[in-house]
This record gives C-alpha cells, sequence and structure tokens, in this order.
C-alpha cells in the first residue's frame, strides 16, 4: 500500500530531517515530530522556510526536522537578530526559529525583547527545561526559586517568565505549552505558523538527563499531573462558516466559546475550561501568568492574542518584491544619477 | 594687559602669501560654529582655491574646547598642517595657549572679552572684535543669539583675507538648503562684522585669498558619505547600525540618499534597522547575506569588538556581508572621537580560532566610494564578510576630491545556484554539496532560502561539517575545510585592489603605508625631493596583501612602514607575511589622534635615515 500523502502528494518522512542526537526522551524530540507533523498536514513547501536557531539542546534541533528547507544554527542567543536579517533579505520566507530558556531568558534576553518589538512575523518556540544541558546541568533564568538541583544546590534566584516577558515587549501571539501535551503543542504550532507576527511559544520541555525529578516543575511527571489548560483549542479551516450567535460570542468575552479569525482567514476556536480567560485581554493574561508564577499553577493554551502589529517589513515600507530577488536594475542607480549628484557639488 | 588701540597699529607688512596658509578655528563644543566653519571652507572652495577642513572635537556635546583647521594650498596638498600661521581665537579656555602657538608672523582674531586675557606678543598680529557689542546692535531673535554670534568671525575673516560677501550668502543659502530666512540671518552678523572691520582694523600681515582655477571639476564630501554613495550604487539591501562615533554618520549618508533606490511607487529597496547593539547589528547583517542580499553594517572599534562573534561565524559558514569600521582611537572607550588606524590587526584577525578576514582600506574619498559598491561584489564573489576599514579623518572631515567614477563592472553576485543552475551541477557533479570546491579555488557555490529545489536546502553551522554541509567532528574534514579556507584567501589576494605603487624614481628608499596617510606622505615627498632625498611608494589597499608588496620591499634599500597607531601594526603584519630579509623594514608609526602631517613623516624619515 503506498504512504498516506499530503495535498501536495508529499509523505510525512519526506518532513523529518537527519537522526536526532539528543538524548531518549528529550521533550525536544517531541516538539521536532510536531513540526513535522505540522508542516505536513498544513502542505507546506519547504523551500519556502527557514530554520533558524541559537545554541544548545533546543537549537540543535532544526537538523532533526523539514531536511529540505534551508537551516542555520547560529550563535548563543542570536537567533533572533539573524531571522530579521533573513526575513528582510526575504519576505517570502516563513521561518521556524527554535530557541532555549538559557538561549532566550539569559544570553539573548535582549534580542529575544527587541525582535518582539519589532514584530517580525515567525514562529519562535522556546523549548523550556529550566536548565543548561550540553554543559551539564546548570540552572537557567526559568527555573523555579527554591529548587534543588544535584550538581548546582538550591536555586535562590526568582524565575523570569518568558510568557510573561513576551507579553510586556508587544508579543501578539503568546502561548505556553507542554511537550507532553503533543495535541495541544500541534494544534498552537499551526495556529502560529498562520499568525503575521512574532508568535512566541513557551513550551515547558523536559530535560530528562538533568532536570526530570518530580519535584521539578519543569519534569514530565509533573507536567502530567499538573498542567491546566485554559481551554479547548480547535482550528477551523477558512471555508468554516461560524454561526452567527458564536461571532457575538466571540466578539465579547462573556460565554465559553472565544473565535479568533487569523491572518489566512482560518479561525481558531477556544472553548474555556473552568475559567474567565480571554486571550484577547493583555491585562488578563499578564494576571494568568503572574498568579501561576505564584502559585505555582500550570496553566497552558493560548494566553495572548491581539490583532498583528504591522510587521517590520510594513514599516520599512520595502517594495514587494522580496530584497534578495531584485535585479541589476534596481539595485544600481543609472549613471545619471551618480553624475547629477556630482555634478551638484562642484564649485563650479 | 593693553589691547585695545583702535584702529590697531600697523606693523610692517611682508610679501603677500597667497591661498597658501592654515586657519585654526578654536571655539567651544555646541557653540554653533560647525555652520560658521563650514561657510569658510566652501567659499574658499567656490574660489577655486584646493582646501581642506579637519574638525579635531572633543567627546562632549557642550562646553569642552574644539578646534577646526581649514587649510588652503595653492599646490593642491590637504594634509593636516602641524602648524596653522591664523588662529580665529573664540574660546577663552584655550586662547592662552592657541597664541602662543602661532609662528612668528601668525595672526590672532579674537574677542575683545577673550583679549584681555590673553598674553600679548610682539610678533605677532591681533585683530580684536567687540563681539558682544556687535551682537547687541544684532537684530537676532534671542534664542538664535548665541548659534549666531560665530559668524561675526566669518565676517572679519571675509574682510580681512578677502572673501566676497555674495559668495558667503550663496554659500549660506546652500547650507540652509535654499530657505532665506536662516541664511539672511546668518548673512547679517557676517556682514555686521564685516563692515565693522573695513571700518576699525587696519590689516598688518601679508596673508589673502585669491580667486584661482584650482577647484573646477572637483567636490568636497566626507568619506562616510562618500561610503554611504558607493553602498548605494552596490546595490545595499540591508542596514543594520548601532549609533556610535566616529561611523554614526555613514549611516545617515546611506538614509540621506535611500531616494536614489526607491522605486517608482516610493517603496523602499533598502531596509534600514536600528539595531539594540552592534552584536544585533552583525547577526541581521549575517542572516540578511545569508538569504541572498547585499547587507552593511557601519561601526567603530567598540562595536566591532562585539560583533567578533558573528564575524568568525561569517567567516567559517562562509557568509557574505560588509562591515565599515570607521577607526576611532583605542584600546577601549580611548579617544573617541579622534583618529587612528589601530584596528589593523584587530579586524584582520576578527573571530576566535584560526583564520583572517578580508579587509579594504580606503585611502582617499573616491576609494571611500568605489569599495562602497566593490565591497559587495568582494563578499559575494569569494563569500565572506569583507571589513571596510576607514578612520575618523575620512570618515567625518571634509575631503577635496574628483568626482567618482561609476562603476565600471556590473554587479557580481558570485557562485549562486538557482534552482536550475543546481540541477545542471548536480547533472554535471553527481552531487551539490555547499562546501564543494570542484573549481579548485576554493570557493564553493551556494543556494540561498526560497530557492525551489529539492536539493537546495542545507544545514548552516558554525559547528565542524564536510563539504555536503553536514555536522562533522572527524579531523580530516575539520583540516580539509581549513585547508580550503585558507586557498579561498590566497584567491583573493588576485581579486582585491591592488596596491598604489610609484615606483619609478630611481630610489633606494621606500615607503609603505595604508589609509588616509597618502596626503601626508606626498607632500612630505615633495619636500624629501626638494632636499634631493629620492623616494618611492607604495599603499597597501587589502587585506591579505598582494604578492607585490613583497618586491617592493626586495627592490629598495631602506623600507619605511609609515601608519597611524602606536604599535606599528602594519609593519607587523609584514614581518609576518614577509619574514624574509627584512631588517631593512623600519617602522614609523604615531598613533596620536590627530591626521598625520608632513612634518612629522619629514622629521622622523629624515632622522632614522640620518
Amino acid at each position: 500500500m503506498p504512504p498516506r500523502t499530503n495535498a501536495l502528494g508529499l509523505a510525512r518522512n519526506t518532513y523529518r530531517g537527519k537522526p536526532s542526537t539528543l538524548c531518549p526522551g528529550c521533550g525536544h524530540d517531541s516538539i521536532s515530530n510536531q513540526l513535522i507533523t505540522m508542516a505536513y498536514e498544513l502542505n507546506l513547501e519547504q523551500h519556502k522556510i527557514i530554520k533558524v536557531s541559537g545554541i544548545g539542546c533546543s537549537s540543535k534541533t532544526p537538523a532533526y526536522f523539514l531536511g529540505g528547507s534551508h537551516g542555520f544554527n547560529a550563535l548563543h542567543g542570536r537567533m533572533p537578530s539573524v531571522v530579521t536579517g533573513a526575513l528582510l533579505a526575504n519576505t517570502g520566507l516563513s521561518c521556524i526559529a527554535v530557541s532555549g530558556d538559557g538561549d532566550s531568558g539569559s544570553i539573548g534576553m535582549g534580542q529575544f525583547k527587541h525582535v518582539i518589538r519589532r514584530n517580525v512575523p515567525f514562529v519562535y518556540i522556546i523549548e523550556n527545561n529550566g536548565v543548561y544541558g550540553l554543559t551539564k546541568g546548570q540552572f537557567s533564568a526559568t527555573a523555579d526559586e527554591g529548587q534543588f538541583l544535584k550538581y548546582y544546590g538550591t536555586n535562590h534566584m526568582p524565575p523570569i517568565d518568558l510568557a510573561l516577558e513576551a507579553v510586556i515587549a508587544g508579543a501578539t501571539f503568546v502561548a505556553r505549552s507542554f511537550s507532553g501535551d503533543a495535541k495541544q503543542v500541534q494544534t498552537l504550532l499551526q495556529a502560529a505558523v498562520r499568525h503575521q507576527g512574532t508568535a512566541v511559544l513557551d513550551i515547558i520541555s523536559p530535560c530528562v538527563t538533568f532536570n526530570n525529578a518530580e519535584t521539578s516543575t519543569k519534569s514530565y511527571p509533573y507536567g502530567k499531573d499538573n498542567e491546566i489548560p485554559l481551554h479547548e483549542i480547535q482550528i477551523l479551516a477558512p471555508d468554516y462558516v461560524p454561526e452567527q450567535e458564536e461571532i457575538t460570542i466571540g466578539d465579547y468575552a462573556e460565554g465559553d466559546m472565544v473565535t479568533i479569525q487569523m491572518h489566512d482567514g482560518s479561525f481558531l476556536r477556544l472553548k474555556k475550561l473552568d475559567n474567565d480567560h480571554d486571550p484577547r485581554n493583555r491585562r488578563q493574561a499578564m494576571d494568568v501568568l503572574e498568579r501561576s508564577m505564584r502559585e505555582q499553577i500550570f496553566s497552558t493554551g493560548l494566553i495572548y492574542y491581539e490583532e498583528p502589529r504591522p510587521t517590520l517589513a510594513d514599516t520599512e515600507e520595502l517594495t514587494a518584491t522580496p530584497l534578495a530577488h531584485l535585479g541589476a536594475e534596481q539595485l544600481r542607480p543609472p549613471k545619471e544619477a551618480l553624475d547629477t549628484l556630482m555634478s551638484g557639488l562642484m564649485a563650479g | 594687559m593693553a589691547i585695545h588701540a583702535e584702529p590697531q597699529s600697523k606693523v610692517d607688512i611682508r610679501e603677500p602669501v597667497v591661498n597658501d596658509f592654515a586657519f585654526s578655528v578654536a571655539t567651544k563644543n555646541g557653540s554653533g560654529s560647525q555652520t560658521s566653519n563650514n561657510v569658510l571652507v566652501m567659499s574658499l572652495f567656490r574660489m577655486g582655491i584646493p582646501v581642506n577642513g579637519k574638525n579635531l572635537f572633543p567627546s562632549n556635546i557642550k562646553g569642552l574646547p574644539t578646534w577646526y583647521t581649514i587649510r588652503a594650498s595653492k599646490d593642491g596638498y590637504t594634509a593636516r598642517k602641524a602648524i596653522t600661521e591664523i588662529v580665529v581665537a573664540y574660546n577663552n579656555d584655550t586662547a592662552p595657549e592657541d597664541v602662543m602657538n602661532l609662528p612668528p608672523g601668525g595672526v590672532c582674531i579674537t574677542t575683545d572679552k577673550i583679549a584681555r586675557v590673553i598674553r600679548q606678543r610682539d610678533d605677532i598680529s591681533y585683530y580684536i572684535i567687540p563681539v558682544t557689542k556687535l551682537m547687541r546692535g544684532a537684530k537676532v531673535p534671542s534664542a538664535f543669539r548665541k548659534l549666531v554670534e560665530n559668524m561675526t568671525y566669518v565676517g572679519a575673516v571675509a574682510q580681512l583675507f578677502d572673501i566676497s560677501l555674495d559668495l558667503i550668502y550663496q554659500v549660506l543659502l546652500d547650507n540652509f538648503k535654499g530657505r532665506e530666512k536662516p541664511a539672511r540671518m546668518n548673512q547679517d552678523i557676517v556682514e555686521l562684522a564685516y563692515h565693522w572691520t573695513a571700518e576699525n582694523i587696519v590689516k598688518s600681515d601679508p596673508y589673502r585669498f585669491e580667486t584661482m582655477d584650482g577647484t573646477t571639476g572637483k567636490i568636497i564630501m566626507t568619506g562616510n558619505d562618500a561610503g554611504a554613495l558607493g553602498a548605494i550604487f552596490g546595490g545595499v539591501n540591508v542596514v543594520a547600525w548601532y549609533p556610535i562615533t566616529p561611523s554614526t554618520s555613514f549611516v545617515d549618508g546611506i538614509i540621506a540618499h535611500r531616494y536614489l533606490r526607491q522605486t517608482p511607487e516610493k517603496e523602499n529597496t533598502i531596509a534600514i534597522v536600528q539595531a539594540e547593539d552592534e552584536l544585533a547589528a552583525a547577526g541581521m547583517v549575517v542572516g540578511a547575506g545569508w538569504a541572498g542580499s547585499r547587507a552593511l553594517t557601519s561601526t567603530s572599534g567598540p562595536g566591532i569588538s562585539l560583533m567578533s562573534e558573528f564575524a568568525g561565524l561569517a567567516y567559517f559558514a562562509e557568509i557574505p556581508a560588509v562591515f565599515w569600521n570607521i577607526t576611532r582611537m583605542g584600546p577601549s572607550t580611548g579617544l573617541p572621537t579622534r583618529t587612528s588606524q589601530g584596528d589593523l590587526l584587530f579586524t584582520h584577525f576578527l573571530g576566535h580560532g584560526d583564520g583572517r578576514q578580508i579587509c579594504l582600506m580606503p585611502g582617499n574619498l573616491k576609494e571611500a566610494f568605489e569599495f562602497g559598491w566593490k565591497s559587495f561584489d568582494i563578499a559575494e564573489t569569494l563569500q565572506t564578510p569583507v571589513f571596510v576599514i576607514s578612520d575618523l579623518d575620512l570618515g567625518m572631515n571634509n575631503w577635496l576630491s574628483d568626482p567618482f567614477d561609476y562603476p565600471d563592472q556590473p554587479l557580481r553576485r558570485g557562485k549562486v545556484l538557482d534552482a536550475d543552475a543546481l540541477q545542471a551541477f548536480i547533472d554535471e557533479h553527481g552531487k551539490w554539496g555547499r562546501y564543494l570546491d570542484v573549481d579548485g579555488d576554493g570557493i564553493p557555490y551556494r543556494t540561498v532560502p526560497g530557492t525551489n529545489h529539492r536539493f537546495a536546502g542545507y544545514f548552516t553551522r558554525g559547528t565542524g561539517h564536510d563539504e555536503m554541509a553536514t555536522y562533522s567532528e572527524r579531523s580530516d574534514d575539520w583540516v580539509e575545510n581549513m585547508a580550503r579556507l585558507h586557498l579561498k584567501m590566497d584567491t583573493a589576494r588576485s581579486l582585491l585592489p591592488a596596491p598604489i605603487v610609484d615606483d619609478g624614481n630611481e630610489a633606494d628608499i621606500g615607503i609603505i603605508t595604508f589609509g588616509t596617510n597618502e596626503e601626508a606622505i606626498r607632500e612630505a615627498r615633495d619636500w624629501l625631493a626638494n632636499d634631493g632625498i629620492r623616494t618611492n611608494y607604495l599603499r597597501i589597499r587589502a587585506l591579505p596583501m598582494a604578492a607585490t608588496v613583497s618586491d617592493f620591499i626586495d627592490a629598495h634599500q631602506s623600507v619605511f612602514v609609515i601608519e597611524n597607531n602606536y604599535d606599528g601594526q602594519l609593519t607587523q603584519l609584514i614581518r609576518l607575511e614577509h619574514p624574509e630579509n627584512i631588517s631593512h623594514v623600519r617602522s614609523l608609526a604615531l598613533g596620536d589622534g590627530l591626521p598625520m602631517t608632513p612634518s612629522w613623516i619629514y622629521d622622523n624619515l629624515k632622522e632614522q635615515e640620518g
């Protein structure tokens, strides 16, 4: 029997990359797997996608998915600037970027905040495990206060909440998830690639080697037992016609359903679960994140959503043709232009 | 202190000195003297007199002393002169010393207030302008009063040394982009001082200007503007930068000329991003270069330091991008507003581990423009970052130049494979790998993101890789890759701008330099020739250096390497590249924060040559 294929006639395995070299059971591999599924399900063309990352365990993963895409494993904490340059050079590209809690929360905090501020349109995944894996188990800036790790003792610093930082920086799509919740990760990824702005996904992704004890809020056992989704999410195709009633409900935070239309025309439908959270309310989003941190509640889902602001390329008023595709006649003004300038500068 | 004779006593008038003397204008930073000085420079330029203007300014917004030197030279010498015959002493803090620095026969133009605090010399002329009294009679809104006060010395200078009032008004109009109101306001002060000087001061010096034909067809511009314009004609697409003196005006130049590249619908073909720091600026240009655009950043030493990690990545991952280093005095914050050639070694070896970077070193305005566009061709041909090493003197000062030549070659995008070319490559060679060298020149073929071919994608990384761009920690892969990168650098030697050579003088002495010292050296060589000392000359314009440098060294009994840094960095590099028979190579390295003078070169070369 021939393998199942998507609308492009491609089998799922054509979206795979090289075999992973991460520790068996690593949360990051589940996320790579969801990225492969997402691209397959959405019939994405790999040549139109770039994968960019920083340095760390998480940042190795772009080698393990979408092998047909161009990838760039850049410098520690500097993925956002590389993405900014690449997407200015070619606005026709989509970008999936992978970072970690060390990469974004410590060395790259500045670039993390500034890329959001500029609203560069890409999917910014943080594979957050609270620990430095490649250097063997130091705390990262997202580790909980009071947490104990074998090699480094007790962490006395309060954590940095990267989802909260993203909201504050002006992100228009901020989600938190758990790599053990494959279904939610998949839905959020599918929503994020449709977004026309920086879409930040802070995915708790356990490190099975250095930070997987039950006492750690970044572990599998903790996540499985404590994850509280804010809502059930569903993505509906652009041709879906929402009932009149639902639009009314969606327009105002009342009842238990929120419907958001994405840039490509598709709909994101969120069914609230035992809470009043409306992701279109910035104040509520920040409250949810602060309460989660304070009371150690593992809330997941789409935390914040807003109609995207103009992207950086919009602000730059760039021509529609990607800059990388411009021909010589658009790159070099004619000789007359130089001659006019020069004669205007001459003494007489 | 008794300097109050009005009209002033007459000193013996000596032989006239026409169009061959220098001014130093001493003011306080932020006092608005920039317009006054610019008006003087441009007026002389319009009179056809070869002129330069160099701003020797402090790292300060307001209040610290600043000097602007203006040199007129009928013979066309535009280097800074060590001694200026005339000082406009408008800063009470420095006036006492400024006056003592004048040569005998010099001229001091100062204000009545300052005149009270300076020592009187009987071997110079004093012209004292009652600035307070003049300004009291001027109809200037109080908000502008302090800013236009410096126009009083423009008026006095114009009267004393013969610059026409009409010309000054034309220059003022140009300066204010045709707006009559500010031009008129300034001109009123100029005229007040001009007429007061005519009525009250008796000229007792031999200096004056005369219209001549020395600037016809020439232009005046700063090197930063020239480089920026070059980049515009070189097809720059993405500019990322962080403000830093003395490179900020480079990006200002790109912004000012961005319109030249707009589409008929007024859309931009150049993205300009002010980054959060130089690290991000470097990341953006590396990302943009990787994705197939022509990307540029401009910075100075501290910024280059921050960019070093990306520089190493771009070298190793083979990504084109252009980095301008408008060098200022380091180490550290150093002398942030003073010129230097002290980043030569650092920039050439930027990045950890093995390797060296391509450097272009423009020596004048025309080359700043030329390297402005050519740097992109070189970066894309070699698939590597290119560093253009300019300096504060070239970047921020006004230079006289012939107009720029339109690029004499089409854009060279290098070995980039589109989908069809990639298929043809695979058909011919059986496979394509990002770092596969099929031409034997060390330069592989690349694809850019967006190429619609199933084998176009590859993984760019700073980690060890084989020729297929696959991760590898194998020793042989590593060594083969390094050998290819070295081969690529050797290929570069013949592609880069060749040295400028003047070796037809039957001379035993050879002079080697780089960058902006050329004008000072040219003048010093003329002085030496007058003394019967013949010299040959070679100016290196790119690194890694051309093989001809070695021939030049071998062909002379005595070689002087002249550069404006303390460590003699070019000398060190020559010793590294040319280790045999170099006991006759000597270093003349200065590095005092100022543009080099002919007299320093002349004195030191003569002393060493004995």
